[in-house]
């Protein structure tokens, strides 16, 4: 008697895994799952056999099962988790996670962040120990301040290097978007490897010391085609709004404090201006790719389409995306060719996000609309209330609604990576390999901005050359980008058994060139006038910068314990002076496999036990200007000539320059255990890590007289950051009904700036920054030596007994009888001291539930919405208009006549914060359409909520000061996934 | 191959490029003049990359406007209502040396300084033959140096007045090379002396260069200007030289225009008569947010139509205190006429210097024509602002008279009548019958006020830092006080002296 055994194989969110083997054991048969995951293993024998059902990556299950008949079995695979055999993306080539001996950690999608992400690095947004995430706002399409270890650098980037299937990517914006990083489909990515450490990083030389980012897209996979289509709606709402006074609350304010003159300006409409701004955003999220292989040629062809509407009114984006990936091999394998191309065009809508200010502004006792036609029907501030047809009040509050609807800034954006990378084995010496690689980033960005002539915003206008008023604007912008890359690299790997070694080298040579064409347009009035003397003077510019490299790698494994990795870069950069463009970075790194020792082998509960230790030197170039290490004359604009006689002459003006400038220089020590407990259901890691910036690239004052320009970016500073990482991960429940994954991680991190001139000088105060809203040219931060980077620079504010601020008081620090500049102190810094992620996932049968969270520790805030729309003077203004105010004016008091009242210590307050990402619950219904596909439903709430004794809307602020920032906003996401 | 990471700028070009045309030195020297009027490359405003001084708002960075907030800001002819951070410590008299306004006219002076001297050195014998100018376009290169070295030397003498001892750089300092010296007071006072002595005979005859453009004139209204001072910088008084110089000027053809109020117009370019030098602005071609503009704008607010003022709208922050007010007999309905306030709905008493209607405002500067029509654009200014004027001259060949420098009394007399007859429109109510220094020191405010002048004046007068002349607001109090005696020299700027370690700062700081 025969019977049969047929079942399903499934994976740890019950996706049917195809391809995964299953075989009786002690014999051949056996049987492969097709892409519904379903197999079938025919004419066997009754009786009692153990099955083993495998998958890479996965637990091998072994079962036993008794055939009698038409035997049904169905299984489902976990994780090897953290798996060892676990492969990671490295800088030119792959490593087993086994062997890795720098501090590397490597994000795959089933851990990326879920809902509408819609630009790739908020994929790994408080995942990552070491590395924060943070959205630059809540617009479409918005890009996201990225810090491994908190960064290296002062005034130049911080950014690190971003690599895309080996194409590094230029960190440069793009005309037209929001993020070049948003042109990228989240959904194609497969894998992110954050090169965290010098030894890992510096391999990419001089623009690796603020980390790199390896990102890999997804690829073909052997098999039958797998159709995967995924769908998402979301509606997206502002969690709450500016805490501003309501009409009634500013009625009574100027009745209280104001002129009879100003209580006449008071109008009767209550009006939520906040309100008015916002909209519930709708955004749907489309993708479906194929992927397979016909024969030889496994592929992957991808689209999606998102339309994304924005919470704050005009503001959207639509993306149509596209990619291909075909990975072919000939010569029996000895040839894979690998390509690449992905492209996106992005069509995106920018509001005027100066409403959000207004809005917070705007006096709520007047009504949205005037009632007559002027302005486009807005209300707004006139000169003399009592004609309507009167001007304007200059400088006033604009119409929040007026300034959104009546501008139309829209801009079309494409964008193409992609690259062809063949590597040949050598058919004499299989060890040996020969690759290259050939990519391409193009894009090309177009837009337009046009205001209408009834516009207030654009009332002013300019007068032609008849002396007739042109008002609105309808103004063009265009760039093209162009990066090119040629890689090429012969790698090496043996297994020398006789010494119990083995030995993997890469050597290469890289030339890479960044090009950028901005075009130059003139100012244009709604009807098309252009206003006169702003035609440019030349039609375009073309910025450009190259580097040609050379690198290599060697890896030397000794007994399967110990490992050595050395690497070398020699970059040279057009950037610098041709004597000192060339600069030699290199990094070695130790790594024992404690576990591997007899006196922990024995121990069966520890499954891991990894000592690694690194030390490299890294550069930076990024952040400053393409060519002034000499000086260069630039002619003026058509509006900057000077008259002689009754002829105007365009300038020659010679620009600063800095002849010794070079990359900044990190040298940084990285050391760090890894360990596994139980079969590796709890692994975790810790790093240590010190670094040096030295040669920094910081903008310092120059001795008057010996340069055109006072302000130079020079090579002059050090900064050192010391660090802790801790990142933990644990299976806590692994059964076939139930899993639950944990992972926590933890970052600590201090940076001290020790020197910023060239000789000391105490009395050197250290370079302002951080420009704030209110006065002209006001900074709220410095660069000090002794310093964290970002302090904030301030007054210390006196309170009175009722422990109100006492308006204008402050302490004179250096008591010499006058409150002036000297009296300022370093108080606080933006840069936190410690961030944590938390992540967890559910699964129990077909039900799946999870969570991320991100906290921050030590990060302070400028409340600017509060300094600059908190005082008396907001409201009773210069100008002659009634504003409103935040509500921090009943609770401070302050007048705002005081100009150093914008820099009291008062307005500086504490931002630490847990915010809650991400919650998400899935259902997975399995076959659906007869027996075959597979549909798994979602649903999440992101941006759920956020604690914090911060006092503005939103704590989490890059540069530390918030200053109506396009709020983040709360998006609740149903989600449908279908594969066939 | 490693030649292709030598790449140049697209639009960008080298000194040998710029020099190598009699166009390119013009346009090169324009740029020596033109960073008087203008705040970078970008009109009326661009970036980092565009702008000339780094570290302060690059409107704010405009030399005229910020010569005038260290000039008029700590006197009793002005106060501003803004709050940027630093501006009020002017009329507090509380600055410190990393003040960003004292910081941005610091490096403003230097770097016009450094233009001049790059331009001396690139216009050199060896350069201009090398580059093959010869002949009449050689001729005109070395009258363009002659005049490079006045504007050095005018910008030396601000240095002088306004930091005493800046550090001293010339053509023969190289660029990057060692770091400049610090020169005293008094050797920088003999260096200005000598330089502009060297530069008359290279130097237009009076009245005969372009328009905007120095000549012999302004060389010599520039010394009569500094001997005045002299006993301030040097504790030597040059007032016989101050009595030359002025009458020089005087004697080379000027003449008053006629009206007092339409001196400061859109087209003031028509006052050439008594301009003897002008920084240009145009309403199309040199826009700012600083000199003509900013006299035009900052100044205007309350119930003033901007309209009367040929600007789009005014930006509310200066006004006047009531000690200048009362050097008007009557007040601001004096008989004279060079008292334009504008008074309605504005106190004559400040209470909150934050409120624009708190003290009276003034209206000397209009951007309409003088037959009163509209200007280019209501947005950047035409109007030009004289640096020397035929009537300074007067008085300062008065007041060096008056102080025993030699000249002849009654023609003083005669000349401060000419500005009496025409303030006042008559050819007798006004006219005085004899001069005292203290009456000199009213009339050149009376005159020149919001020109650039008091607080040099004041200190000429011992009267700037003493309790023995108050105004309202005078050192931060209310009623006026004296502060501290350094503080008639201002600190030279924390970044330099950090930069510069030969620099010392000024006593006090």
């Amino acid at each position: 008697q025969t019977g049969s055994i047929k079942g399903k194989v499934s994976d740890e969110t019950n996706l049917p895994l195809p391809g995964a083997t299953v075989t009786i054991d002690g014999t051949t048969i056996g049987s492969t799952t097709d892409p519904n995951g379903n197999y079938a293993i025919n004419n066997v024998k009754a009786g009692t056999y153990t099955l083993s059902v495998k998958f890479i990556g996965y637990i091998t299950i072994k079962k036993s099962v008794t055939v009698s008949g038409a035997t049904i079995e169905n299984f489902s695979l976990l994780p090897e988790s953290k798996s060892l055999s676990e492969v990671v993306v490295i800088g030119y080539g792959t490593q087993r996670k086994k062997d890795l001996s720098g501090a590397i950690t490597n994000v795959t999608a089933k851990d990326f962040q879920k809902g509408v992400i819609t630009t790739p690095e908020q994929l790994i947004a408080g995942k990552v120990a070491g590395v924060s995430v943070i959205s630059n706002s809540g617009a479409p399409g918005a890009g996201s301040t990225i810090r491994i270890r908190g960064g290296a650098s002062l005034s130049a980037s911080n950014d690190p290097l971003i690599v895309i299937d080996g194409v590094p990517i230029s960190n440069a914006s793009i005309s037209g978007a929001a993020n070049p990083l948003s042109l990228i489909n989240p959904n194609d990515i497969e894998s992110f490897s954050v090169l965290k450490d010098a030894s890992a990083a510096a391999i990419y030389g001089n623009r690796a010391s603020n980390g790199v980012i390896l990102i890999t897209t997804k690829k073909g996979k052997s098999g039958k085609p797998v159709i995967d289509f995924s769908s998402q709606v979301s509606a997206s709402k502002i969690p709450k709004e500016a805490s501003v006074l309501s009409a009634d609350q500013i009625r009574d304010y100027v009745k209280a404090n104001g002129t009879a003159a100003q209580i006449a300006q008071l109008g009767t409409a209550s009006t939520d201006w906040q309100k008015q701004i916002y909209q519930t955003g709708i955004t749907t999220d489309n993708n479906i790719s194929v992927s397979g292989a016909t024969k030889h040629l496994p592929y992957r062809v991808s689209a999606g389409y998102l339309d994304q509407d924005g919470v704050l009114k005009t503001s959207s984006m639509q993306r149509i995306t596209g990619a291909i990936n075909l990975s072919p091999s000939f010569f029996t394998d000895h040839l894979k060719v690998n390509l690449n191309a992905k492209g996106a065009q992005v069509k995106q809508r920018f509001a005027n996000e100066g409403a959000i200010g207004s809005a917070v502004s705007f006096d709520p006792t007047k009504p949205v609309y005037s009632g007559n036609s002027r302005f486009g029907g807005y209300w707004q501030w006139l000169n003399n209330p009592a004609q309507p047809g009167g001007p304007l009040k200059d400088l006033a509050t604009l119409n929040p609604l007026g300034l959104l609807e009546q501008q139309d800034n829209r801009s079309t954006v494409y964008r193409s990576i992609g690259n062809l990378q063949l590597d040949y084995k050598f058919h004499f010496l299989p060890e040996l390999h020969a690759n290259v690689n050939l990519g391409y980033d193009v894009s090309k960005g177009t837009g337009h901005n046009i205001i209408p002539d009834s516009a207030a915003s654009n009332y002013k206008g300019f007068l032609d050359t008849k002396g007739v008023t042109h008002r609105g604007l309808n103004n063009q912008y265009k760039q093209t980008q162009s990066n090119t890359i040629f890689e090429g690299y012969l790698s090496y790997a043996k297994d020398l058994k006789s010494i119990a070694s083995h030995i993997d080298a890469v050597a290469g040579y890289s030339y890479q060139d960044f090009s950028i064409t901005n075009y130059n347009f003139g100012n244009f009035a709604h009807d098309g006038t252009e206003q006169p003397g702003t035609q440019p003077v030349y039609p375009y510019d073309k910025p450009e910068n190259r580097l040609i490299s050379v690198y290599g790698r060697l890896n030397y494994v000794f007994e399967d314990k110990y490992i050595l990795t050395g690497t070398v870069r020699r970059d040279g950069s057009s950037k610098f002076n041709p004597n000192q463009r060339f600069g030699t970075f290199p990094s070695v790194a130790f790594a024992w496999k404690l576990k591997e020792e007899s006196m922990f082998k024995g121990i069966t509960a520890l499954s891991d036990l990894k000592l690694r230790a690194g030390y490299g030197i890294t550069g930076q170039q990024d952040g400053i200007g393409n060519y002034d290490v000499i000086s260069f004359y630039n002619l003026s604009t058509n509006t900057a000539q000077y008259q002689f006689g009754d002829s105007f002459y365009n300038l020659y003006r010679p620009g600063g320059y800095y002849a010794l400038r070079t990359w900044e220089q990190t040298a940084a020590t990285n050391v760090a255990i890894d360990f596994g407990f139980l079969d590796n259901r709890i692994t975790g890691t810790v790093d240590y890590y010190h670094r040096k910036t030295s040669k920094l690239l910081n903008k310092i004052p120059q001795p008057a007289g010996t340069n055109f320009s006072n302000y130079i970016v020079a090579n002059i500073g050090d900064l050192t950051s010391n660090g802790l990482e801790l990142n933990l991960s644990a299976d806590v429940i692994r059964t076939s009904d139930i899993t639950w994954n944990v992972n926590l991680n933890a970052t600590y991190n201090t940076n001290k700036i020790t020197k910023l001139t060239l000789a000391p000088d105490p009395s050197y105060p250290g370079a302002p920054t951080g420009g704030i809203s209110g006065g002209t040219g006001n900074t709220i931060q410095i660069n000090s030596v002794g310093y964290s980077r970002n302090s904030f620079y301030v007054y210390q504010q006196v309170y009175g007994t009722d422990g109100k601020p006492l308006d204008g008081v402050y302490v004179d620090r250096n008591k010499d009888g006058i409150v002036n500049e000297n009296d300022l102190y370093r108080y606080k810094s933006s840069d936190p001291k410690g961030y944590f992620g938390l992540s967890s996932n559910l699964n129990y049968k077909k039900w799946s539930a999870g969570f991320v969270a991100r906290a921050s520790v030590g990060n302070y805030v400028y409340n600017n919405v509060f300094s600059s729309s908190g005082t008396q003077l907001s409201v009773f203004n210069g100008i002659g208009i009634l504003n409103n105010a935040s509500t921090n004016l009943l609770e401070s008091g302050m007048t705002g006549s005081f100009d150093k009242s914008r820099l009291s210590d008062y307005y500086i307050q504490n931002a630490s914060f847990i915010r809650m990402d991400n919650v998400n619950v899935g259902y997975n219904f399995g076959k659906v359409f007869h027996n075959t596909g597979n549909l798994r439903l979602s649903a999440n709430v992101q941006n759920v909520f956020v604690i914090t004794k911060y006092k503005g809307l939103d704590p989490e602020v890059n540069t530390g000061i918030d200053n109506n920032l396009y709020p983040r906003p709360r998006t609740y996401v149903l989600g449908l996934n279908l594969s066939l | 191959c490693t030649k292709k990471l030598d790449l140049l700028p697209t639009n960008d070009v080298t000194a040998s490029q710029v020099y190598s045309t009699p166009e390119g030195y013009k346009q090169a020297f324009a740029k020596v003049y033109g960073a008087f009027a203008l705040t970078g490359n970008k009109g009326p405003a661009g970036d980092d990359g565009t702008k000339d001084i780094q570290g302060i708002d690059e409107g704010t960075s405009d030399f005229f406007r910020l010569y005038w907030c260290a000039e008029e800001l700590p006197t009793d002819e002005a106060v501003v209502g803004w709050g940027d951070v630093g501006l009020p410590d002017f009329h507090n008299m509380s600055w410190s040396s990393s003040n960003t306004f004292l910081t941005g006219l610091y490096y403003r002076c230097m770097y016009q300084i450094t233009l001049a001297n790059d331009f001396i050195r690139q216009s050199s014998d060896a350069n201009l033959s090398s580059r093959g100018i010869k002949g009449t376009d050689a001729d005109k290169v070395h009258q363009y140096v002659a005049e490079a070295r006045f504007l050095r030397a005018y910008q030396y003498s601000i240095l002088m007045d306004l930091f005493a001892a800046p550090p001293f750089v010339t053509e023969n300092d190289p660029l990057g090379g060692p770091l400049p010296k610090q020169i005293s007071r008094k050797d920088l006072f003999a260096y200005i002396e000598s330089e502009l002595k060297a530069i008359d005979a290279g130097l237009v005859d009076a009245r005969g260069n372009e328009y905007g453009r120095a000549d012999k004139a302004a060389a010599w209204a520039l010394l009569a200007r500094i001997y005045l001072n002299a006993e301030v910088y040097t504790g030597t008084a040059h007032y016989p030289d101050a009595v030359t110089y002025s009458k020089k000027v005087i004697d080379a053809g000027y003449s008053l225009v006629t009206d007092y109020t339409k001196l400061m117009r859109a087209d003031n370019n028509l006052n050439k008569n008594e301009f003897i030098l002008t920084i240009n602005y145009d309403g199309l071609h040199t826009q700012s947010y600083g000199g003509a503009t900013f006299m035009t704008h900052a100044p205007v607010g309350g119930s003033m139509p901007a309209a009367d003022y040929g600007i789009a709208g005014g930006w509310a922050g200066l006004r006047t205190t009531k000690a200048f007010v009362n050097l008007f007999p009557g007040g601001a309905s004096s008989a004279d006429k060079r008292a334009q306030f504008y008074t309605d709905g504005q106190n004559i008493d400040i209470n909150t210097i934050s409120t624009f209607t708190d003290g009276y405002a003034i209206s000397k500067f209009k951007d309409v024509k003088i037959d009163g029509g509209a200007p280019q654009s209501l947005d950047y200014a035409d109007m030009d602002l004289p640096i020397f004027r035929l009537a300074e001259q007067y008085l300062i060949y008065a007041e060096a008279t008056t102080r025993g420098g030699g000249g002849d009394a009654a023609l003083a007399l005669s000349y401060v009548n000419k500005l009496r007859a025409r303030a006042y429109q008559s050819a007798t109510t006004g006219q005085l019958t004899a001069l005292t220094t203290d009456l000199l020191l009213d009339e050149r405010g009376r005159e020149l006020y919001w020109e650039g002048f008091r607080r040099t004046d004041l200190i000429r007068y011992k009267k700037f830092v003493e309790d023995t002349y108050l105004w309202p607001f005078k050192g931060g109090s209310k009623d006026g006080k004296g502060v501290e005696s350094f503080r008639t020299v201002y600190p030279l700027p924390s970044a330099d002296v950090t930069a510069n370690p030969n620099l010392k700062q000024n006593t006090g700081y």
